[in-house]
């Protein structure tokens, strides 16, 4: 049958086997991208004219805005996979994403509001950029309360499967409706969502940056999807062969 | 198992296997319902028999297996099978903002023969008014009132029809089933209470129990 | 073979319901349950009567946050009553019925919504100028906000389907409700108080309202749609 290896492809103990050697690599890949990065980043590239030394958070600030929103189009897409082929490991990976995804939110509001003190003087402005995050956390969090409070767990995956993917369908109508809203109400003041062109002196070491966030994603992503298929194929075979081998 | 050899098989189940929150319930499950033949899904509570008539029925599609409606496997004879469908689940489908007369006519009825279903299963004096304020039992014979209209659909699935009805009730039912039976109705029940309806034939699910050594290698070789 | 046919023919199948018959009923069961219709237009009233007790009289600030808070509370009017929109339907089983139909469940799930609609935005949209009144709301703005509750709690109706829709078989779901649907909110409720501040400050706010009839139209094709298959999902419980 041509769908053998789709199947195949959406069986968790073929995903486990496959990807146990896929992380140690990963792992490399992700420390030696996330030091260089920071050390060229906070102690190699140049000082901003205008912000000075405050503008070194954007290392951590951009590579985690750039994975909280590739994370839900991840989780939403996997979730669809769920959905349309009724794929077990998707479903794993889409709820594995969730919580990581909400984390990276968190980081990215967390370090533009220690970012904004000393450029804009207040730790929350309601920039159209902040404002699209925190919408984006609360989707998350949505899809995540979902998921906890239906309680059996195949309903579950699908519903907050479905509810990932009215996300993503919303997410550009948000984004546009909030920068409408954001250019209304703001009367000209500094915009730093208009980057003035960042230097190439920044921006290597940015690149380098979110290549390593990419890494370190792709990583955790892996590690809590192989642990939620672990705790969900408990019962079968392999999983206990898995787990004896282990000790 | 066929009843009359000449009848027509309407539907028919061949190595079906179903599985509910990671657990499988049954496998290797085949059976056939003729035109007119009638059975009845038994097993121990939990066997799973709410599970495979709602896996017939086409509310869950987590199974393995082939389901056909008159020789049309699922999900294409899905939906030709439920334009001449009848079910009665658990929750019977009666709206509690609706007088019983007004559920049966949106269930296609007219007022006439809503009136004589309803008499049928000692209904009569309350079809004006609201099924919230109807009792459990009389809101389950406004249910089954369903299978006293004229005109009505040829397969009839129904899970524990005989729950919460007294005897008179019960002889109503089983008349009206004979009845159907004999119009070249199928039906298809599960029921904890004997059933005395001629030509019945039985499924056991306890016969399709998943045995340990292959329950083991559950999740490996059909669902994922 | 004929014998089959003839057989078949005996027991017939009925006729699905249409659309009109949806409405119809759902209409029906509205009319009688009259109290679910005015507790929303109360919760509205009443929270809206308070506001001027927290912030104080002033009738400069009062116009200032008329159209926010007039939207804001016919947004979680509208999400309050949605809790209930598809449970009673879930309960007594008549969910599980329209989902035997052989007519998608599109239809039913959009004659929901437009009942819904009816019994609680379009009541809503016919009281703002009252509270408009009552909050100072200079003039020019009456009939913009008129309009943009018109076609704004319709979007909301419609988008609050799905999240009612897919905790209809929990037991508690309002608080998770709200944390589901809000999000999906913010379009509309930018675009409607953005049209009644255009409106006061005497700039054209047509636009504004077009957005908001693009993203009625949006709904109305999308929405019943992912509702439908979140009620398919639920009723596996």
């Amino acid at each position: 049958m041509a769908w053998q290896w789709f199947h195949r492809l959406g069986s968790p103990r073929w995903f486990y086997q496959k990807t146990s050697g896929w992380l140690p690599w990963l792992a490399l890949a992700s420390v030696i991208l996330l030091v260089t990065g920071s050390v060229w980043g906070l102690g190699f590239a140049p000082e901003d004219a205008k912000q000075g030394n405050s503008y070194r958070i954007i290392f951590i600030h951009v590579p985690a805005a750039f994975l909280a929103l590739a994370g839900y189009y991840i989780m939403a897409i996997s979730g669809a996979i769920g959905l349309i082929w009724k794929m077990k490991l998707s479903f794993a990976v889409m709820r594995a994403a969730a919580p990581i995804g909400a984390v990276l939110t968190f980081i990215s509001l967390f370090t533009g509001a220690v970012w904004g003190k000393p450029t804009w003087g207040t730790y929350w402005v309601w920039d159209a950029r902040i404002t699209s995050m925190l919408i984006l956390l609360f989707l998350y969090i949505g899809v995540m309360a979902l998921s906890h409070a239906v309680s059996r767990e195949q309903v579950a995956d699908k519903a907050s499967a479905l509810l990932a993917l009215v996300g993503t369908v919303n997410i550009p109508i948000i984004y546009k409706s909030v920068d409408w809203w954001f250019t209304l109400h703001q009367p000209a003041t500094i915009r730093l969502t208009e980057s003035s062109s960042i230097d190439p002196s920044m921006f290597y070491p940015l690149l380098v940056m979110i290549s390593g966030f990419y890494c370190t994603y792709a990583w955790t992503l892996l590690t809590h999807t192989r642990a939620l298929i672990l705790r969900r194929e408990m019962k079968t075979q392999w999983v206990q062969q898995e787990l004896a081998g282990e000790k | 198992m066929s009843v009359t050899t000449k009848s027509p098989v309407v539907l028919q189940v061949r190595d079906l296997a179903c599985e509910r929150d990671g657990r499988r319930l049954f496998e290797g499950l085949d059976f056939s319902l003729n035109a007119g033949g009638a059975i009845q899904i038994k097993g121990s509570n939990g066997a799973g028999k709410t599970t495979l008539l709602r896996t017939l029925i086409g509310s869950t599609s987590d199974f393995s297996g082939e389901i056909l409606w008159r020789d049309k496997p699922f999900p294409r004879g899905l939906r030709s099978m439920r334009e001449s469908l009848l079910y009665v689940g658990h929750r019977g489908g009666v709206r509690g903002g609706l007088t019983p007369l007004e559920n049966l006519t949106w269930y296609g009825a007219t007022e006439a023969s809503a009136m004589e279903a309803l008499d049928r299963l000692d209904l009569f004096g309350f079809e004006g008014s609201l099924c919230n304020s109807l009792s459990a039992g009389q809101n389950r014979r406004v249910a089954l009132a369903r299978l006293f209209l004229p005109q009505s659909p040829c397969l009839w699935i129904l899970d524990e029809p005989l729950t919460a009805l007294d005897v008179a009730g019960v002889a109503a039912l089983e008349k009206q089933m004979a009845n159907h039976l004999e119009n070249g109705g199928s039906l298809l029940l599960t029921s904890h209470q004997p059933l005395n309806l001629p030509g019945l034939n039985f499924v056991d699910l306890s016969d399709f129990l998943v045995e340990e050594s292959f329950s083991d290698m559950g999740g490996e070789h059909v669902f994922n | 073979m004929s014998l089959t046919d003839v057989q078949v023919q005996a027991v017939g199948a009925r006729e699905t319901p249409g659309f009109a018959a949806l409405f119809k009923i759902e209409m029906l069961l509205a009319l009688r349950k009259r109290a679910d219709i005015a507790n929303p237009l109360l919760f509205f009233v009443t929270v809206l009567a308070l506001l001027p007790l927290g912030v104080g009289p002033e009738p400069e600030l009062l116009a200032k946050m008329a159209p926010g808070m007039i939207w804001v509370m016919a947004l979680l009017a509208t999400m309050l009553s949605q809790e209930s929109l598809f449970r009673g339907d879930f309960e007594d089983g008549t969910l599980e019925q329209l989902a035997l139909l052989p007519q998608p469940l599109y239809f039913a799930v959009l004659a929901k919504s437009l009942v819904h609609w009816i019994a609680t935005g379009l009541p809503l949209a016919l009281l703002s100028p009252l509270l408009a009144l009552m909050l100072n709301l200079p003039t020019e703005g009456y009939l913009c906000l008129f309009v943009s509750l018109f076609l704004g709690t319709a979007s909301l109706s419609l988008i609050g389907a799905i999240g009612a829709a897919l905790t209809v078989a929990l037991r508690r779901p309002g608080l998770l409700l709200a944390l589901i649907v809000m999000p999906l909110y913010v379009p509309v409720l930018i675009f409607g108080t953005g049209a009644v501040q255009a409106a006061i400050d005497g700039y054209a706010y047509s636009a504004q309202l077009a957005i908001l009839a693009a993203l009625l139209a949006a709904a109305a094709a999308l929405a019943p749609l992912a509702a439908a298959g979140a009620i398919r999902i639920s009723l596996d419980n």
